[in-house]
């Protein structure tokens, strides 16, 4: 078979996710005006404070102009054809423990694989849920709350902890940051929110399964996690969305603080819908990402695996400002059939002898563009500071291809940067080899690819690790170098 | 007489627009070490790799059959599933990739063809460690990517490692002595001895007479030209030692 029918073949792959839950929901009409955000604000009961901070958002969203500048081709997004609030509808009280959950959405979960009943804790993961725009079940909060950390929906963290809010939300991504965080600002609906006190190790990996379920909605998270000094979290967010031929916005912001000595673990496996093989469908996947490390030797670590979505613009950040502070990305990136990834980080060096590690593994495949763009600044005051990038992209077939931006500012002389870049193939011999040992190509190019993969994916939880591979090998299914 | 393992008749083939193979025929019985030398560019690797079906490798006549089968319509995978074993000359790098894990997915693949349960990992483990004690490799070796870093000597004890654990019918080492010292040669001879039954064929392919110290084939072929110019016992590897290649090729010419 030729090179390029094996890598059609790919079209014949199924999205494993791609069915739809049928829920009444309670949804805003599409459009966006002051109203709307109003409305958002009031459907959630917030506080003036959260309003204002929203309506001001709006307002500078309305002096922007959407950005170009990615190496991505996308469709305008029309955003008066949103809807920018949807909710499975809400029974006469909230639930209050799973037996209160709509089954149909348990069932939702069931198919993903989410470990929403007790026997997860077995696996030692707490899921907080968001189902659209609500969150509708916390599991574990019971001996998380005996640790006194907090993790629970972005809306009950308005509720219950506003001066938290108050404090920390938008001080990493400011709501004028970009386009589409300051979208975020504007209108996102719910998301996770986590706070580990002073020296508390956090007992359990920390776990948040993203689903965007209802037609023309899109999915705007905000996510915040403040750990205090001393403390540890690992917290991992899976992405799944169904089949759909129109693109969905998926927009985004995540703020990470760790004050002196904490450290925060946050890791993505992103699937959400790709397309088809002609790139009909799929998601927008233009998120804000970004982590303070604001105090003394703390550490900030960014795994993503991103599998999935039609375009993915993403680049998660440390701005390393506490003296001795470290920062780290590890990424995997596939783009698939027409897939389109921009995807990398920004390494903000302030403070004095901070460290930061760049490991980004890209792999193309039929049409897709796989681009990393990085930015890698060392301020004046960076004295000592050290960075390390490696930039590996691996291209299977003739029409794919891998880009490589990276971008270097250095303000201070004693400061280094390393970069090391490399482009590769699957090679005949490789392949070959494989075969000669009675592997089939199937499994040969998804042990190759794993082997390019395996600096990253070490640095996945381990019970994720293995899916991440999974995921990996269901993408690239029928592609060969 | 039982049928041979491999038989090949008047085979022909072609890499790259040039006839390397021109009419060969040579036949392996069960139990048989078979030595093949000869000059640079006389087919020698052009022979392993036809024979484990290496793409770009186009056989354009002959035959070849492997324990009564059709060898050519079988892709390379199912022949090394049905017990073909090639020692490359240069063993692929594969970063990232655990030795360990490769042999196992090697081993469990010709276990499934058998209809057998996949190997059990202690089971396994333990199968390994013998066999690398008999190689004289660290338990090191496990860990590290396929062949990655290895010096020349590594990467081919870690073929006959390879060869060792999948036990093939027919195993057929390119060059496997080159690059090797004294030493690692004695080693890599002892591990392919271990192999030799009466159930097994091995086709030695090499330029040096020095391995047939350690490893005495049964027959000695010599091929130059793509085809095989003379066949004889061990006494003929002596003589090429003695003499070179050209009284052969230029008598046959």
């Amino acid at each position: 078979m030729t090179e390029t029918a094996e890598i059609e073949k790919l079209v014949g792959r199924g999205y494993k996710h791609g069915f739809v839950t049928d829920i009444e929901s309670d949804s805003l009409p599409p459009g966006l005006d002051e109203d709307v955000v109003r409305a958002i604000s009031r459907i959630k009961g917030e506080p003036a404070f959260l309003t204002e901070w929203r309506l001001k958002a709006f307002r500078h969203w309305q002096t922007m102009v959407e950005p170009n500048w990615a190496h991505l081709r996308a469709h305008p997004v029309d955003f008066q054809s949103i809807s920018y609030y949807s909710a499975p509808k809400a029974r006469a009280d909230a639930p209050k423990s799973l037996e209160d959950v709509d089954p149909k959405l348990l069932a939702t979960y069931e198919k993903l694989g989410v470990p929403l009943h007790e026997r997860a804790r077995l696996a030692g993961v707490a899921v907080d849920a968001v189902f659209d725009s609500v969150s509708v079940a916390t599991t574990f909060k019971g001996r998380l709350e005996k640790a006194g950390v907090v993790f629970c929906s972005f809306s009950e963290a308005v509720r219950k902890h506003p001066a938290l809010i108050e404090k920390y939300l938008g001080t990493v991504v400011p709501p004028a940051d970009n386009y589409f965080a300051c979208l975020n600002s504007a209108v996102f609906s719910d998301g996770s929110f986590v706070y580990i006190p002073p020296g508390v190790r956090c007992p359990m990996e920390l776990s948040t399964y993203f689903r965007i379920n209802a037609t023309n909605t899109g999915q705007f998270e905000r996510t915040l996690i403040i750990a205090a000094p001393g403390s540890h979290v690992s917290y991992l967010e899976g992405c799944t969305a169904p089949m759909r031929d129109e693109n969905q916005l998926h927009a985004a912001v995540v703020e990470l603080i760790a004050e002196d000595d904490a450290q925060i673990k946050y890791s993505t496996v992103q699937n959400w819908y790709p397309g088809d093989e002609n790139g009909i469908g799929g998601i927008y996947n233009f998120v804000t990402k970004r982590g303070d490390c604001r105090g003394r030797n703390s550490k900030i670590s960014w795994t993503q695996v991103e599998t999935g979505s039609a375009i993915t613009w993403k680049y998660p950040s440390c701005v390393l400002r506490g003296e001795g502070s470290i920062g780290e990305f590890y990424s995997v990136a596939t783009a698939t059939n027409l897939q389109q990834a921009d995807t990398g980080t920004k390494m903000i060096h302030i403070g004095a002898n901070t460290r930061s590690t760049i490991v980004s593994k890209g792999i193309s495949a039929g049409r897709g563009q796989n681009a990393y763009r990085g930015l890698v600044k060392m301020l004046p005051s960076a004295h000592g500071a050290r960075n390390f990038t490696q930039c590996d992209s691996l291209l299977m077939g003739p029409r794919c291809g891998a880009h490589t931006f990276p971008y270097v500012e250095v303000k201070n002389p004693t400061a280094t940067v390393e970069h090391e870049a490399s482009t590769s193939k699957i090679s005949e011999d490789q392949l070959f080899y494989c075969l000669q040992r009675g592997i089939s190509e199937e499994d040969a190019i998804n042990m190759i690819v794993s082997g390019f993969c395996k600096s990253v994916f070490k640095e996945l939880p381990m019970e994720f690790a293995v899916e991440a591979q999974n995921l990996l090998a269901v993408s690239l299914e029928g592609a060969v170098g | 007489m039982s049928e041979p393992i491999l038989s090949i008749r008047d085979l022909r083939a072609r890499v790259g627009g040039r006839d390397v193979l021109d009419g060969l025929t040579l036949e392996v019985g069960a139990g048989e070490v078979h030595a093949i030398m000869g000059p640079n560019g006389s087919g020698k690797s052009t022979l392993a790799y036809v024979l484990a079906g290496r793409p770009g490798y186009e056989v354009t006549g002959g035959t070849v059959s492997y324990r009564g089968r059709n060898l050519l319509e079988l892709e390379p995978e199912e022949r090394a599933r049905a017990g073909l074993f090639l020692g490359f000359q240069y063993p692929v790098e594969i970063p990232g990739v655990n030795n360990v894990y490769l042999l196992k997915a090697a081993l469990n693949a010709a276990r499934k063809h058998q209809g057998l349960p996949e190997v059990d990992a202690f089971e396994f483990l333990a199968l390994v460690r013998e066999k690398m004690k008999l190689m004289q490799m660290d338990e090191a070796f496990l860990s590290r990517g396929v062949n990655e870093g290895f010096s020349g000597g590594e990467k081919k004890r870690n073929e006959i490692l390879q060869m060792l654990v999948l036990e093939p019918t027919l195993a057929l080492l390119d060059e496997t002595d080159s690059g090797l010292d004294i030493d690692a040669l004695k080693v890599v001879a002892r591990g392919v001895n271990t192999l030799r039954s009466g159930a097994r064929a091995i086709v030695l392919v090499t330029h040096y007479q020095r391995l047939l110290d350690y490893i005495v084939p049964d027959h000695v072929h010599v091929l130059a030209r793509g085809r095989i110019l003379r066949s004889g016992n061990r006494d003929l590897a002596l003589e090429l030692e003695q003499r070179g290649y050209d009284w052969i090729t230029g008598a046959a010419a």
